[in-house]
């Protein structure tokens, strides 16, 4: 019980980071869950947040996993509905209040100021994930030519990131 | 609220199934591509217009962009049942695949193929990582300040492990200022 009230807090804690997406909150993410509760490992952190990549919805819903893993089914419930619901209410709230601060000299400011914090954000996490994925040349280039299949077409991303598990799988095997 | 879609708000029930298709069906990212397909060109329930607006919204404040998104949808559409709803719907496939995931891993997450496959697609998630940062870059990153707040920010939280709420408000503070509003 005392858990499941842990993983609660950790993840509302979570939901107020994701400022521009999900991947905001990987560093505190994989500082809570890894160093702090040792509820897994690195490598399985980065497991279920790639695996995420391939689930349908909003990204992150690999936080389900996280819960599940720590704490089975009601770990999973309990994670979800905590990283929904502190961000959920404000969204609600300012979504109602909107019209009124539609003008509201500081919107534009608060919009960029926060937007190119946001992009620091996510490159923080893409370099912290990066540090744990790429452990040898061939991930890197891995990595690289996801990157480059990506910003060069308009191809689904979870197929490139299958077709990189199954020449990981090749690799294996040969 | 009044409702500015083309057709008539829907039942709750079919509020929820129609997010929850959206759900089940928005593989590889994009939510927003899915959303707006499927609420303002499929069902009709927002015009583009409103569609902007609720996804400046969802984009400003913290949170999964798709989740914000359904729930300011499902708010304007039939008020609070409607927007917790909406969410529900939106997060339920993915969350249920994610937890089925979390089982499977603990029975074969140490088996060496899947191991391979889960080790590749991780530098496959980098990629993808850093094509979201390009992107979202490009639509918000629009003078050289705004770089300088972004490559801080990074090497506050990645190089020195500053945790993210000081450099959030930290930089976060800066950067609104100096984007103040002047005269009037």
């Amino acid at each position: 019980m005392k858990q499941l009230f842990e993983i609660g807090g950790v993840f509302a804690y979570l939901s107020l980071l994701t400022v521009g997406g999900g991947m905001a909150a990987f560093p505190e993410l994989k500082d809570l869950t890894v160093n702090i509760h040792h509820w897994l490992t690195f490598p399985e952190l980065i497991h279920y947040y790639s695996l995420g990549q391939l689930a349908p919805g909003p990204n992150m819903m690999m936080v389900a996993s996280v819960g599940a893993h720590v704490a089975g089914l009601g770990g999973a419930a309990v994670a979800l509905v905590a990283f929904i619901l502190p961000t959920g209410l404000l969204t609600f709230a300012v979504g109602r209040l909107w019209v009124r601060l539609e003008h509201w000299p500081w919107r534009p400011a608060i919009q960029r100021g926060l937007g190119s914090v946001a992009v620091g954000l996510v490159l923080a996490g893409a370099i912290i994930l990066g540090r744990g994925a790429l452990v040898s040349p061939f991930y890197v280039a891995l990595a690289a030519v996801v990157f480059a299949l990506l910003m060069l077409t308009k191809v689904n991303p979870a197929w490139p990131i299958v077709a990189s598990g199954l020449l990981g799988i090749a690799l294996y095997l040969v | 609220m009044s409702t500015t879609g083309t057709s008539p708000p829907p039942s709750l029930g079919r509020l929820f199934w129609v997010f929850f298709v959206m759900g089940a069906t928005s593989i590889g990212g994009g939510v927003v591509g899915y959303l707006r397909s499927g609420l303002v060109v499929r069902q009709r329930w927002l015009d583009d217009a409103s569609f902007v607006e609720l996804l400046a919204i969802s984009q400003t404040l913290p949170g999964l962009n798709a989740t914000n998104m359904s729930i300011l949808v499902g708010d304007r559409l039939r008020g609070t049942p409607g927007a917790i709803l909406a969410a529900l719907g939106m997060c339920l496939p993915g969350a249920a695949l994610m937890t089925a995931a979390a089982f499977a891993y603990g029975v074969g997450g140490d088996d060496p193929v899947s191991r391979a496959f889960l080790r590749a697609i991780a530098a496959g998630a980098v990629g993808l990582i850093l094509m979201v940062m390009v992107q979202l870059g490009a639509k918000v990153l629009a003078g050289f300040a705004d770089y300088v707040f972004a490559g801080i920010t990074a090497a506050l939280v990645a190089g020195f492990g500053v945790p993210v709420p000081y450099a959030l408000i930290g930089v976060g503070a800066v950067a609104i200022w100096w984007h103040r509003p002047r005269g009037t």
